[in-house]
């Protein structure tokens, strides 16, 4: 198991080298973000200093030694716009982001379960129809166009909730929230939702698969023939056994929440890193995007690392191991 | 297949019908009313996309027969010229339906064409895996997982913002950002394929490896094949939106439903919903019916479920 994780962290490594020179020779293709900072038409030495300050005076092999060298030391370079640490910047707006992708995690179990659940125990009831006809919505919804059409109902027909920023927010352990007030909660719901809709669906589909396969199966026919009451069968011997999958599932959807937050973020503009994203391609920061994805590459290679760990230990059955190259 | 159906191919004896495989297959497919529904619904978006400029009342993208004037409009309104729009109109004053059928046709050919090409490239890398296996099918089922591990708009995102704008940018992303999907799925069933008896005989048989895979083992690999196919170009058609939507895909040049809805967006505040409503409804109908086609191609396909 050991050499399994430090084989893989080698490869994550490769990986990551491979993706930051195929990002930062790639964005030294497109546009010249010089001339978003400085008009075509003035003075030729405002736009050489201009160049100078951003570093492309260099030839490209050089910039990408010096970013390497930086990165090496926790240096992605500077916003071109803000003219601060780009992964500072970053790493301020991470918590937004973070908080949204919980909320939508937490919507997703809260709301999927009990539903699954009620369409697999009675698959053939005109509810569970119900459930299943809009799990299948919600695979299929763009969710960009939801996020706009919830605005426009709640937002500017309804006028029950807002539909921009975060709100008030508290500070905890030096981390702003706003899951925490009322005004907070407020705008976080629809965001929240809207990024978690897609995920709900999957919990659905993944809960009512898992009950319809349990409930047929001996544990549960000798918990009915003990006479235990059905609540109980439900609540502890069944939900117990398909919360394995949902759990994984969930766990490696986690990654994809965060990737979706760029477009729900754009919509609701909720000031998380995918925004940042959004903007720094429409200014052509290049650190920033450069930053925002290499961290992002990191997330994942993460994930998907301590997925395959903790799926290891739950599942005794489940051997890791190298496959011979 | 047989000779028999060739030669009478609607009526045998006492008027039966002859049971040829397509034959059972349509049987099975319509025999679920919601698929036949899609199916319907799926063909008249299709032949709207294909005959969006004789269909559509106005060109929208004609500056001669747009007026400012008639912009944000609501639907019913009259314009200027006692025309009535029936969606209403957007905010360059264009007739939203003109716009959404062009729309659509844009949508459509940019989810087909990523979808076709990506079906190409997959299939070739699939059944390479799988028929050389050894080195050739590690490397290249390493590289599908690795893919496969970050979310499909994520890489067409990066994609995006290194390539930038453009129409056939737009398809490398979404090819680039499906084709493992593809490759996975082939491999999965030619490897089952490879080993069967027929392959055994066709190798003893001498024939070419080239003979062997795209005659002997593709067509064996298809229907699991076919499923992937619809569920992806639905997938590549919301993704084509979303990128559009977040101002890194399409240029205003190519205004698919996608950058429709972004346009529309700006307007929302002021209650003005239409102009973003209605062609996502448009895009909505176009995944949703791809999807139930897709569900039911499935289940009619998967042997497992034969009755």
């Amino acid at each position: 198991m050991t050499v399994y994780i430090i084989r893989r962290l080698m490869q994550s490594a490769v990986v990551v080298f491979l993706m930051s020179v195929i990002v930062f020779f790639g964005l030294h293709v497109v546009g010249d973000p010089v001339y978003m900072f400085a008009s075509p038409d003035a003075p030729q030495e405002e736009i050489e200093k201009v160049i100078r300050q951003f570093g492309l005076d260099r030839p490209v092999y050089e910039q990408y030694w010096l970013f390497l060298k930086g990165a090496l030391s926790g240096d992605l370079g500077r916003s071109y716009v803000f003219g601060e640490p780009a992964l500072k910047l970053i790493t301020q707006r991470m918590p937004a982001t973070l908080e949204l992708a919980f909320v939508a995690l937490f919507l997703a179990v809260v709301l999927g379960i009990p539903l699954g659940l009620y369409a697999g125990l009675k698959p053939h009831s005109s509810v569970s129809r119900t459930i299943m006809a809009g799990s299948i919505l919600g695979f299929s919804l763009p969710t960009f166009w939801v996020g706009i059409m919830l605005i426009m109902v709640f937002a500017v027909m309804l006028g029950w909730l807002p539909s921009t920023g975060r709100g008030d927010t508290v500070t905890i352990l030096g981390i702003e929230v706003s899951f925490l007030t009322l005004d907070g909660l407020s705008h976080i719901f629809l965001p929240a939702f809207n990024l978690a809709l897609l995920k709900i669906s999957l919990v659905i589909r993944l809960t009512r698969a898992g009950t319809r396969e349990a409930i047929h199966q001996d544990y549960i026919k000798f918990a009915r023939a003990k006479g235990l009451s059905t609540s109980r069968i439900v609540g502890l011997h069944l939900l117990k056994n398909i919360l394995i999958p949902v759990v994984t599932v969930l766990g490696l959807e986690f990654g994809s929440l965060i990737a979706f937050s760029v477009v729900t973020e754009t919509i609701f503009a909720w000031p998380g890193m995918g925004k940042l994203l959004i903007e720094a391609i429409q200014t052509l920061d290049r650190p920033i995007i450069v930053a925002y994805l290499m961290m992002i590459v990191v997330v994942f290679i993460v994930i998907n690392l301590v997925v395959d760990i903790l799926y290891s230990v739950l599942d005794p059955r489940v051997r890791l191991r190298d496959q011979t190259v | 297949m047989t000779a028999i159906s060739e030669n009478h191919p609607i009526e045998a004896t006492g008027g039966e019908r002859v049971d040829t495989p397509f034959r059972r297959f349509a049987a099975e497919f319509f025999e679920s009313k919601v698929a036949t529904g899609a199916l319907i619904l799926l063909v008249v978006i299709v032949l709207a996309a294909l005959f969006a400029p004789l269909l559509s009342p106005q060109n929208p993208y004609d500056l001669a027969q747009v007026s400012i004037l008639d912009s944000r409009l609501p639907p019913g309104e009259k314009s200027m010229d006692g025309y009535t729009f029936l969606l209403g109109t957007d905010g360059a004053g264009r007739d939203l339906y003109s716009a959404i059928l062009h729309g659509l046709r844009i949508s459509l050919s940019v989810g087909v064409m990523s979808g076709i090409i990506a079906l190409l490239v997959g299939m070739a890398v699939g059944l390479a895996a799988a028929y050389w296996g050894g080195r050739v099918e590690t490397v290249i089922m390493r590289i599908v997982d690795l893919q496969l591990s970050f979310p499909a708009v994520l890489v067409a995102l990066i994609l995006l913002t290194l390539l930038g704008k453009g129409i056939e940018n737009i398809i490398l992303a979404l090819v680039v950002a499906q084709w493992a999907y593809y490759a996975r799925t082939v491999r999965g069933s030619a490897l089952v394929e490879r080993r069967k008896e027929y392959v055994e005989a066709a190798t003893c048989l001498g024939l070419s490896h080239n003979r062997i895979v795209f005659r002997h083992i593709l067509p064996n690999c298809l229907a699991p094949l076919i499923v992937v196919v619809t569920v992806q170009t639905a997938h590549a058609i919301a993704l084509e939106a979303t990128l559009s939507f977040l101002g890194v895909g399409l240029p205003q040049t190519e205004p698919s439903l996608g950058l429709l809805i972004s346009n529309g967006f700006e307007y929302m505040m002021s209650g003005r919903y239409w102009i973003s409503f209605f062609p996502g409804i448009a895009l909505l109908l176009t995944i949703v019916s791809i999807n139930l086609v897709g569900d039911q191609l499935r289940d009619v396909l998967n042997p497992r479920l034969k009755r």
